[in-house]
């Protein structure tokens, strides 16, 4: 899948297999949502109380050994980390915190423009703004510093603790949660759920799909590779929507989703800001960390703690609108933002060089 | 010819560094790249501006050499 076909065939899976997950039950707009469904699983395991989300969900299991499987058939899987762990922890935390602000990562920013739901362009304007922000830091030097080779357990630990998730979810044990009202209640079969992250994880990792790195790409080099797969999603996840009747064009009424526009636009100038930090979306986060990905396994970690503390603290929206301390905890991470990335610029600090 | 490691560097780090590598030295470049990600990026970025490559593999890195 070298060239071009390769991500756009994989942008097009992606969006009709996400229109098939909401036809079999999950949430609307929500076939895929990779900061929704770490928040959901972070209920599954009760590190919060939101009873309405909390349902370990078999789609993020199967991204992480779907992408893990096509890595070693290819030979790529490999036990990398080291690069400036807890700021990836931190990063992770911020950009959860920005998903929930908005109501979904970057995918879901995607499919719920797919669905029709208007409120994603502001999301969308936002998202954008912030990728060029963190580009203005990328051209001044930024850098997480390099990884380093691991031990293989390094590679393992995580994709053996999705099979542990995967054990609880189906044993259920009384101390794990399953909501019963609200998004967390709505899933599609677990099997089938599994099966498309698995499709999707492996596509994911062949053709590299992601979200921020498609406009990132496309301001750094002109290069419109992701950018293609960015693209591709909404046009068959537009097309899934029409075929399904589950397309509804407007701002209203939408699925697990505000209307406060401004909120949606620095929600996700947040998430934009904060991944291209992190050399990547959510969703490619999660296709890194079943390649054996350490620093990509931390940034995970750092969501499932943001997810944990959004909804412990009240800082996650809801079909409601936006809360208060969700807009202090948002003038928070983009502090936090603004320091990160100028204390890790060497063009803005430290020792200067003439020509590096 | 200017030469560079991106070995361990996340992405878009070894594009970049390539991209300034080749505003320093337009004629030719050679970029170390430690995966097959870089690799994929390094190269259809080269490709894209112009160069012409040659790639070999060496233990666990790959050279790639650039020249107009």
């Amino acid at each position: 899948m070298k060239g071009k076909r390769g991500i756009i065939i994989t942008g097009g899976i992606v969006g009709l297999i996400s229109v098939v997950l909401v036809y079999l039950g999950n949430p609307g707009n929500m076939g895929f949502c990779i900061a929704c469904f770490l928040r959901d699983i972070a209920g599954g395991i009760g590190l919060h109380r939101a009873e309405v989300v909390q349902y370990i969900r078999p789609e993020v299991i199967g991204l992480v050994l779907g992408a893990m499987l096509i890595a070693i058939k290819n030979k790529e899987f490999e036990a990398r980390g080291g690069s400036s762990p807890f700021i990836r922890f931190v990063l992770g935390i911020v950009v959860m915190i920005g998903a929930l602000i908005f109501l979904g990562c970057p995918l879901r920013m995607v499919l719920r423009l797919a669905g029709g739901d208007l409120n994603a362009i502001f999301g969308i304007l936002g998202f954008v703004f912030g990728i060029f922000i963190g580009v203005k830091f990328l051209d001044k030097g930024f850098s997480l510093k390099r990884n380093y080779k691991m031990t293989k357990i390094e590679a393992y630990l995580f994709p053996a603790m999705n099979i542990g998730f995967l054990a609880l979810l189906v044993l259920a044990p009384a101390f794990i949660f399953f909501s019963e009202g609200g998004p967390g209640s709505m899933r599609a079969p677990i099997a089938i759920a599994l099966a498309a992250g698995l499709i999707v994880g492996g596509l994911s990792q062949r053709s590299r799909l992601c979200m921020v790195g498609g406009t990132r790409d496309m301001i750094l080099f002109g290069d419109n590779y992701l950018l293609l797969g960015f693209l591709s999603i909404i046009v068959f996840g537009f097309i899934g929507n029409l075929a399904f009747g589950f397309l509804n064009i407007g701002f209203l009424d939408q699925p697990i989703a505000h209307t406060d526009g401004l909120w949606n636009f620095l929600g996700m100038a947040i998430v934009g800001w904060g991944s291209v930090l992190l050399g990547g979306c959510p969703l490619r986060q999660l296709i890194l960390s079943g390649e054996g990905n350490a620093d990509s396994v931390v940034s995970i970690m750092g969501m499932f703690a943001g997810a944990a503390l959004a909804h412990n603290f009240g800082l996650a929206s809801s079909g409601a609108g936006v809360t208060v301390n969700g807009k202090i905890a948002a003038a928070i991470c983009f502090a936090v933002l603004g320091i990160v990335s100028f204390a890790n610029s060497k063009g803005l600090v430290g020792a200067k060089t003439s020509n590096s | 010819m200017k030469k560079i490691d991106t070995s361990g560097m996340g992405c878009p780090q070894p594009v970049l560094m390539t991209k300034k590598a080749i505003e320093e030295s337009p004629e030719g470049v050679e970029v170390i790249v430690d995966n097959n990600v870089a690799k994929g990026n390094v190269e259809r970025f080269l490709n894209s501006s112009g160069y012409k490559l040659k790639i070999r593999e060496e233990d666990d890195i790959f050279i790639i050499e650039a020249e107009k």
